[in-house]
């Protein structure tokens, strides 16, 4: 009994210390030393906040690089996985639909697609693909962009090569393509910087959503 | 595996056999009370604590006012969260005007970050304001990890101590552990995470224009103060929904990594801390190696099973609830590492895992969070295996079990015994209960075998004050909030009210110096034994409730069959 008022004080102070003092300093700080990072590393184009690098946005247009399937369809409120397990139907139903639509939209390509792209990632929101995944639609976007301008094959592999980021130190973590970033190389390849307008989106009930929502479940998550 | 995947492992595996010693000296000389670099800078902060509070820094305490403070302690921890997460409407710093928390999820959050479990059944970006996340969240992801340091300590003094009375004072180890320990190392992380993409900002969340013309509001927050808490306290609550493996949570393969030896980070140097109080350094790496060797065979089988081909979709290493940029080698690693540790942070999604590497994360929490474990929980979790070895040890050889010179006997064992069974009880009681019952079975999303591992897994996690999850359960309904919120403090308090106990009956022991037939602790035999110890409690206990879940799954898919 005689601990309730010290720990009362206690746990007041340390609010007050750890609740208070300490994030709002670093939010300081950070703001100083690392003003990008902190704040998100919004990209704007043509006066319009477009998105920010590290989160990704939904890109079904065929002359665009498409990132991969997301359990929450890239909306950020709130993040999360489908939560499916390897041997759930679920899953393998979404993952033949995804190689069936990625099959006929890559005519020119005759291997399976790319891993990554069959799959929704963890927090639905991954920014990037891998390098194969970005090389497998490259003729699919260079035919898109190709009706009126001219984009070769070879212009678009550059591209691809030149936006792969590759293992930090050499070794740590994954080689990947920022989806984001790349599209927006390739708009301004092509001279295409005005900003981007608001379309609304059809009325729900027209048929299948590409992202495969059915698999949208409640994200429980931690 | 990739030869820069085995590099990043034995990479880690060395920095963090490097840090322990490092870290655990200057563990050993702050709760000691001697001078480290830390002192001049910090000691007023200390000094200032113990006026606020009206604490006297000098009173020595028994178990019993130890755990009474303890206890306290948490309850008004539990009050004050509440208070928070029920008031967030009306207070500052929420610029998306969230609305108020359910006194249900209150609750269960306030239980979970208390008994640094960090279970959570909301999603932080849509459900805690700014406030609620820093003054309530991230202050208890600091206090409940320097509690159970403050544990640890002093179940160590009551092994070192001899015909005393008393095992140190909780606010002073408590506050120690905050002040030296937890916000330094935060401060400094804090900043590395920003560096790597980590947001730390108090502006609302953005509304953008994609290139394709949809609207997407993008969620901001103060998360690198949080996350560097997070992960150096084992408490593994995220500050997003889908947690380290959100980008703005865990950005780059190199925060990645930093993350995952900052969970290990403190829980393995207090090995060596151990080692150093009780003046036996070779035991204390013998901790350590048995954490070791249990986590690189664990880790070992979880990565196997990933890689393994799945006849489902004929390919391996399926990368669904993974993100690019880890792959599947980091996600796994992290899977094990998380779990290990009572940490419970993930980057991808446990329940997307192959079910073999799903069901090695269950062992490593079902085994008592003893694998380098939670801050400090791992340590005295540690040393219950360790005593009952010892017992077991002296059962067998005919002779009066001791420990450091201190005679082991039938009250300890009672105690040790507790400790040992509460979890494990709340895990298969609480599974068997639930997986019955109408009112918890609409919460589980997924059909057959994968079902039941969304609930053993939910209360394995609870019980081990772990917090990850198999995140299809819907786990934000009364019911499933109450009874998880039982089973984390029956895995907090039923453990730690016994291993103060045991902290004091020791403290009062006279020592007797060891003789010829004193079982040696100090080697390679008994590390094998505490090995066996663990494997053999953990098997008996969960083999059943394992075959029913992953194993099941495992084998059913390894034939193509799917649920």
């Amino acid at each position: 009994m005689k601990y309730i008022l010290p720990a009362l004080r206690y746990k007041l102070f340390m609010t007050l210390l750890l609740g208070l003092l300490y994030p709002l300093l670093m939010t300081a700080i950070a703001k100083v030393i690392f003003p990008r990072q902190a704040s998100g590393e919004f990209i704007s184009r043509g006066g319009q906040v477009v998105g920010a690098k590290l989160i990704a946005q939904k890109f079904e247009r065929p002359e665009y690089f498409w990132a991969r399937p997301s359990a929450v369809d890239y909306n950020p409120l709130p993040s999360g996985g489908s939560n499916l397990g390897q041997a759930s139907q679920d899953l393998k139903k979404a993952f033949d639909e995804r190689v069936a639509k990625l099959k006929a939209a890559h005519a020119d390509q005759t291997g399976e697609p790319p891993q990554d792209l069959l799959f929704a990632s963890g927090s639905g929101l991954d920014p990037h693909i891998s390098p194969e995944a970005a090389r497998y639609q490259i003729g699919r976007v260079a035919n898109a962009r190709n009706k009126g301008k001219n984009l070769s094959i070879d212009q678009l592999q550059k591209l691809v090569d030149a936006s792969t980021e590759p293992r930090q130190l050499g070794f740590f973590g994954e080689s990947v393509v920022n989806v984001l970033a790349l599209n927006l190389a390739l708009d301004k390849m092509q001279g295409i910087e005005t900003a981007p307008v608001f379309i609304p989106p059809p009325p729900a009930s027209a048929g299948s959503n590409s992202s495969g929502s059915p698999l949208t479940n409640n994200p429980e998550s931690k | 595996m990739q030869t820069n995947e085995y590099a990043q492992f034995i990479i880690f595996l060395i920095l963090l056999i490097a840090l322990t010693p490092l870290l655990g000296r200057f563990m050993a000389k702050v709760f000691q009370g001697e001078k480290t670099f830390l002192t001049k800078p910090l000691g007023w902060l200390e000094h200032l604590t113990y006026k606020v509070s009206g604490i006297d820094p000098k009173e020595e305490m028994t178990w019993k006012s130890y755990l009474s403070g303890f206890l306290v302690f948490h309850l008004i921890g539990i009050v004050i969260l509440m208070i928070f997460q029920m008031t967030q409407a009306w207070l500052p710093y929420n610029p998306q005007n969230l609305p108020n928390v359910s006194w249900h999820s209150a609750f269960n959050t306030a239980v979970s970050f208390i008994t640094n479990t960090n279970w959570q059944g909301y999603s932080g970006e849509v459900t805690m304001s700014y406030l609620t996340q820093m003054a309530a969240l991230t202050v208890q992801n600091f206090l409940s990890a320097a509690c159970g340091i403050a544990v640890a300590i002093a179940i160590t003094r009551g092994i070192a101590r001899r015909n005393a009375l008393t095992i140190g004072n909780f606010w002073v180890d408590t506050t120690r552990a905050t002040v030296y320990i937890l916000l330094p190392v935060s401060i400094v992380f804090t900043l590395v995470l920003v560096d790597q993409g980590i947001v730390q900002t108090l502006a609302p969340y953005v509304d953008v224009i994609t290139l394709e013309g949809a609207k997407q509001s993008i969620a901001l927050g103060p998360v690198a103060s949080q996350v560097a808490i997070k992960m150096f306290g084992t408490n593994g609550g995220g500050f997003f929904n889908a947690n380290a493996a959100h980008p703005f949570e865990n950005p780059t393969a190199v925060s990645n990594f930093l993350q995952m030896l900052s969970i290990f980070a403190i829980g393995a140097a207090l090995t060596y801390t151990y080692g150093i109080m009780t003046k036996a350094r070779r035991h204390g790496w013998v901790i350590f190696g048995t954490m070791l060797a249990l986590f690189v065979s664990l880790t070992s089988v979880s990565l196997y099973s990933e890689y393994t081909h799945n006849p489902v979709f004929n390919l391996s290493g399926i990368m669904e609830g993974k993100e690019s940029r880890f792959g599947v080698f980091n996600s796994v690693f992290f899977s094990s590492i998380t779990t290990s540790a009572s940490c419970g942070a993930v980057n991808a999604m446990h329940a997307s895992l192959s079910p073999l590497s799903g069901g090695v994360a269950m062992v490593n929490m079902m085994l008592g969070e003893i694998i380098f474990g939670g801050v400090g929980a791992g340590l005295y979790g540690m040393l219950l295996f360790v005593l009952l070895t010892v017992f077991i040890a002296g059962l067998m050889v005919g002779r009066t079990p001791e420990y450091m010179g201190k005679k082991i006997e039938a009250k300890e064992m009672t105690m040790i015994i507790l400790a040992i069974l509460a979890p494990c009880a709340a895990i298969l009681l609480g599974t068997a209960i639930s997986i019955v019952s109408p009112v918890a079975l609409p919460s589980l999303s997924a059909k057959g075998p994968h079902g039941f591992s969304e609930m053993l897994y939910a209360f394995t996690s609870a019980a081990a004050n772990n917090g990850s999850a198999f995140a299809g359960i819907n786990a934000n309904t009364v019911y499933i909030n109450l009874i998880l919120s039982l089973v984390m403090l029956i895995g907090r308090f039923a453990i730690i009210a016994p291993v103060l106990a045991v902290a004091g009956s020791l403290a009062q022991k006279k020592y007797s110096p060891p003789s010829s037939g004193t079982f040696e602790t100090d080697t390679g035999i008994f590390a094998v034994l505490l090995v066996g110890v663990i494997l053999i409690i953990g098997a008996l206990t969960f083999l059943p409730g394992l075959s029913l879940g992953p194993i099941v799954e495992h084998l059913m898919m390894l034939k193509g069959q799917t649920f």
